[in-house]
């Protein structure tokens, strides 16, 4: 184990998977760039679900990036990156890679996944969203499905623009390019009420952008089944307030100051406990309650079993009581 | 559940490989119903032997069950069935195992994929063929038929959607006292409703949460078991009456032993790569109490489990009537 030693240290939410070497980066727009990675010894990589991500490792940190393709027994993956300068550093790492370059990533995780019993499938992207949505759109064209693309960017800065236009035709039917606000509402409207029954809806963006469409869809009678949004775009939560955590099988009491999650004050604490994402996506960090009421703020539990109030994310997840118990 | 260290038997060199490879399920002397999934393709020793190395696993019974299960589908089209959706998963199955058992059996099997261009080759079968994936009609009889003619396991694929899994396409002959033609299009739940005791302990609803949050390329398995009358593989609904009545006549019958099997099911849950749908294969085992009773440890768990067995769990078995004498015959050894 000495030889390892030597090496930067694999990530745990990369454990497992891939060890890739950067083979292409070709410039989207002036703020994003497209990466594309290969097993340095040649060969097919795993299939992925279409709307698939890849967790990729930059120095001690990871990031979650969309891929591009249609998963379809890929002999690479593309990832597309927006530089965000005032971000956690994992966009700025990527800008820096060049072709050679060996990074540690995740098999392909599935997240976004299109439903296999959709007459169509209306895609609607925001930006850098349009990353997973081309995957989809690439997916639908490649099993004989059709699907329409709503696609908001900025005048000029448009990336994978070509890509999607050289797939029209019988499988992607209309690709409807928006660059202001006002032309967007009014095509997304017109396309709510014009959709083939059985349609279901993929929108990936900005949260605000993804919630400002699942609303209109809602109130245009959409039922949530038919909804799908890609999560790991999701705004940082609040700090959120203290509270205490008693842990029940070692007998030890814990403050969560405000800002700091549970996950943290645990680690802090010398426990393990098993995590991926810790984004509240994954549900690696699941927990047993005891007693208390947890204040849910993952993406993973279903509605019921936040309801029933036994198990919580530790990496988002708080608490509405003063102290929660955990078997632990 | 307490663990239990499983120590081959000196002797068991000397069984038959039927023993020894046989998946014996019984850890303790007591059975009940749990969520008993493990990672797949992890070697289980047992008394006699060990199981579990390959995904898809191949034995002396290879052909002899292949062409069994033709002889069903040619009498019985309602044995495979794929809802139109499920068509590019049933792809993602054929490639995914051909792979597998190509990197499995290198000295028998290969298979090279590029683009959408498959080369298959199976030395068991002295088959070579090339098929595009994709294209139904570049594989005889389509891709449902065709892996239902490589493997030995029935294959069950189940549709994610809705936050359920819903049982979509298959090819299902050897059923253990079901109707694969009659679950198609049901959902997890209705799968499993006439399940005594599960509904009360939540293992079903706890079996799917597990199932729809393994990520593609997760495989488990687990195992299930019953009792069968004769080497019969196909106790399907459908066959009901041939082999129904022998229920109640074995317990007297003085072929018992040679008769009654130990029906054991390795079940494995695969979720598909590209597809994302669930893979459930069942690849069931008969061994009859006779071969059984030729590890004393076999025969004393099975004598003591099928004597304990509570009546509603027997009753859903169908093994209600002659547990008692495949138990005392067991125990009396």
């Amino acid at each position: 184990m000495t030889a390892i030693a030597l090496q930067p240290q694999v990530h745990p939410a990369v454990e497992g998977g891939l060890h890739l070497e950067v083979t292409d980066i070709s410039r989207q727009t002036e703020s994003i760039v497209s990466i594309t990675f290969a097993a340095p010894e040649g060969g097919r990589l795993p299939s992925y679900v279409p709307g698939s991500h890849l967790v990729v490792q930059y120095g001690s940190g990871v990031n979650a990036y969309s891929l591009t393709g249609s998963g379809n027994a890929p002999s690479d993956y593309t990832i597309s990156v927006l530089r965000v300068d005032e971000g956690a550093g994992g966009s700025v790492a990527m800008h820096r890679l060049s072709v050679g370059d060996r990074v540690n990533v995740s098999r392909p995780r599935s997240a976004f996944a299109p439903a296999s019993t959709a007459s169509h499938h209306l895609l609607v992207a925001a930006g850098i969203g349009i990353t997973p949505i081309l995957s989809h759109a690439r997916a639908a064209v490649e099993r004989g499905n059709t699907a329409s693309m709503i696609y908001v960017h900025r005048p000029d800065a448009g990336a994978h623009v070509a890509e999607a236009r050289k797939l029209l035709g019988p499988g992607l039917t209309a690709l409807i390019e928006c660059t202001n606000r006002g032309s967007f509402q009014s095509v997304l409207a017109e396309a709510l009420i014009t959709q083939p029954l059985g349609t279901h809806l993929y929108v990936c963006g900005p949260v605000v952008f993804m919630d400002a469409v699942l609303e209109e869809a809602r109130s245009q009678g959409w039922s949530s089944a038919r909804l799908h949004s890609e999560a790991f775009g999701a705004a940082e939560l609040d700090a959120g307030e203290p509270f205490t955590v008693h842990l029940a099988r070692s007998g030890v009491r814990l403050e969560v100051p405000a800002g700091v999650s549970l996950l943290d004050t645990l680690e802090t604490a010398g426990k393990t406990i098993p995590n991926m994402c810790r984004k509240g996506i994954c549900g690696e960090c699941v927990l047993p309650v005891l007693r208390g009421a947890p204040q849910h703020r993952d993406l993973y539990l279903s509605d019921q079993e936040k309801a029933e109030n036994t198990t919580m994310m530790c990496c988002v997840s708080r608490s509405n009581d003063p102290e929660l118990e955990l078997d632990l | 559940m307490s663990s239990t260290i499983i120590e081959t038997d000196p002797d068991a060199a000397l069984l038959p490989e039927r023993i020894r490879r046989f998946p014996f399920p019984f850890a303790s002397d007591t059975y009940r119903y749990s969520a008993n999934v493990e990672p797949a393709t992890k070697t289980a020793p047992t008394e006699a032997g060990s199981w579990g190395t390959h995904l898809v696993d191949i034995d002396e019974h290879y052909l002899e069950e292949l062409a069994e299960r033709a002889k069903v589908l040619d009498r019985d089209a309602s044995r495979v069935n794929v809802l139109p959706h499920m068509r590019p998963s049933v792809w993602d199955a054929l490639t995914t195992l051909l792979s597998s058992m190509a990197d499995d059996y290198p000295d028998t099997m290969s298979y090279h994929r590029e683009g959408n261009t498959c080369r298959w080759h199976n030395g068991l079968q002295n088959l070579d063929i090339e098929f595009t994936v994709g294209d139904d009609s570049s594989l005889p009889g389509g891709p449902m038929r065709f892996l239902g003619s490589q493997i030995q396991d029935d294959i069950i694929l189940l549709d994610v959607r809705e936050d359920t899994l819903w049982l979509d396409a298959g090819l299902v002959t050897f059923a253990a006292d079901w109707s694969f033609g009659f679950d198609v299009g049901m959902n997890f739940m209705e799968i499993h409703h006439p399940v005594p005791r599960v509904k009360e302990e939540r293992i079903i609803s706890r079996a799917q949460q597990f199932l729809l949050r393994l990520q593609p390329g997760e495989q488990f398995r687990r195992t299930n078991w019953t009792l069968t009358i004769g080497r019969r593989l196909d106790t399907s609904t459908e066959t009901y009456p041939e082999w129904g009545p022998d229920r109640s006549t074995i317990a007297d019958d003085p072929a018992m032993p040679e008769k009654l099997h130990l029906r054991v099911e390795v079940q494995h849950l695969v979720r598909l790569p590209h597809s994302g749908a669930l893979l459930f294969l069942v690849r069931t085992h008969l061994l009859p109490l006779s071969d059984i009773a030729r590890v004393p440890a076999w025969r004393e768990k099975m004598g003591h489990v099928l004597a304990e067995l509570p009546d509603d769990m027997a009753e859903y078995k169908g093994i209600i009537r002659y547990r008692k004498a495949a138990s005392d015959w067991l125990l009396a050894r």
